[in-house]
């Protein structure tokens, strides 16, 4: 068992509820997540694409799907030629309410060896997560230059 | 976010960062290699990094594994820093570490 490159953490002023939804629902994820749309039914086994201005960024696939608890997928980087041939690497999100607030834990793990996705996920996330928690407090994301690679 | 300035505020915390920087997902035993801390100082550390949110922890089988969570760090510059700043100050921040050729 090999342990997970990347485990972020950030406490929200939330519930379970709202965050799944901003974690799902299309419309919503594009206000925060550098502009990128998340599409899928979210059942596990289903596809979902996210993708800016139409074209797909990464092609990933619904692993565990427990609302408001738990979601995985799995995720592949089509952007970019080298990435695209990497065996897919695994997100994770877990959703704990604590007290007044959420604790949202992320994980991303299973990258392939010497991965350039992974150099490519890694300064995304902090960002990623800054503009929800952001968003979901105060309504407004962050501001994030879209022009970088998701 | 007071919690964050305190925490950074030490330059053995910001050694552990650092290392954590180098190589994700540390148990306390490896941290503590090579440095010229005891184990409890270590401990103490991570405590407080880990109250700041600075340090994310996860249990992987038997191991308590530390990671470093930069999150808290992107949320201090998102109340100072705007869009059109950002790549000019990126550009300064290479300059900076190109002249001094060294990190603090």
């Amino acid at each position: 068992m090999s342990k997970p490159e990347f485990v972020y953490v950030t406490y929200i002023r939330t519930t379970p509820d709202q965050l799944w939804h901003a974690l799902t629902d299309k419309d919503f994820t594009r206000r925060y997540w550098m502009d990128c749309t998340l599409t899928s039914d979210w059942k596990a086994g289903s596809r979902m694409t996210m993708a800016r201005e139409g074209e797909v960024k990464n092609e990933c696939v619904i692993l565990e799907s427990d609302p408001p608890r738990k979601l995985s997928y799995s995720w592949r980087s089509v952007f970019d030629e080298e990435m695209k041939k990497e065996k897919p690497s695994r997100v994770t999100y877990l959703i704990e309410p604590r007290g007044g607030v959420v604790k949202l834990t992320v994980t991303h793990e299973n990258f392939a060896a010497g991965s350039r996705t992974l150099e490519s996920v890694s300064s995304g996330w902090p960002m990623v997560l800054a503009s929800l928690k952001s968003i979901l407090e105060t309504g407004e994301p962050m501001v994030l230059d879209p022009n970088r690679d998701a | 976010m007071d919690e964050v300035f305190k925490a950074l505020a030490d330059v053995s915390r910001r050694l552990l960062l650092d290392r954590l920087h180098a190589r994700n997902g540390q148990t306390l035993l490896e941290l503590c290699n090579g440095l010229d801390m005891t184990r409890q100082a270590v401990t103490k550390h991570l405590a407080i990094l880990e109250d700041a949110n600075l340090v994310a922890t996860l249990r992987h089988g038997r191991e308590k594994l530390h990671y470093l969570n930069p999150v808290p760090i992107h949320q201090i510059g998102e109340r100072w820093i705007r869009k059109f700043e950002h790549d000019r100050l990126a550009a300064l921040g290479t300059l900076k570490k190109q002249l001094e050729k060294r990190d603090e």
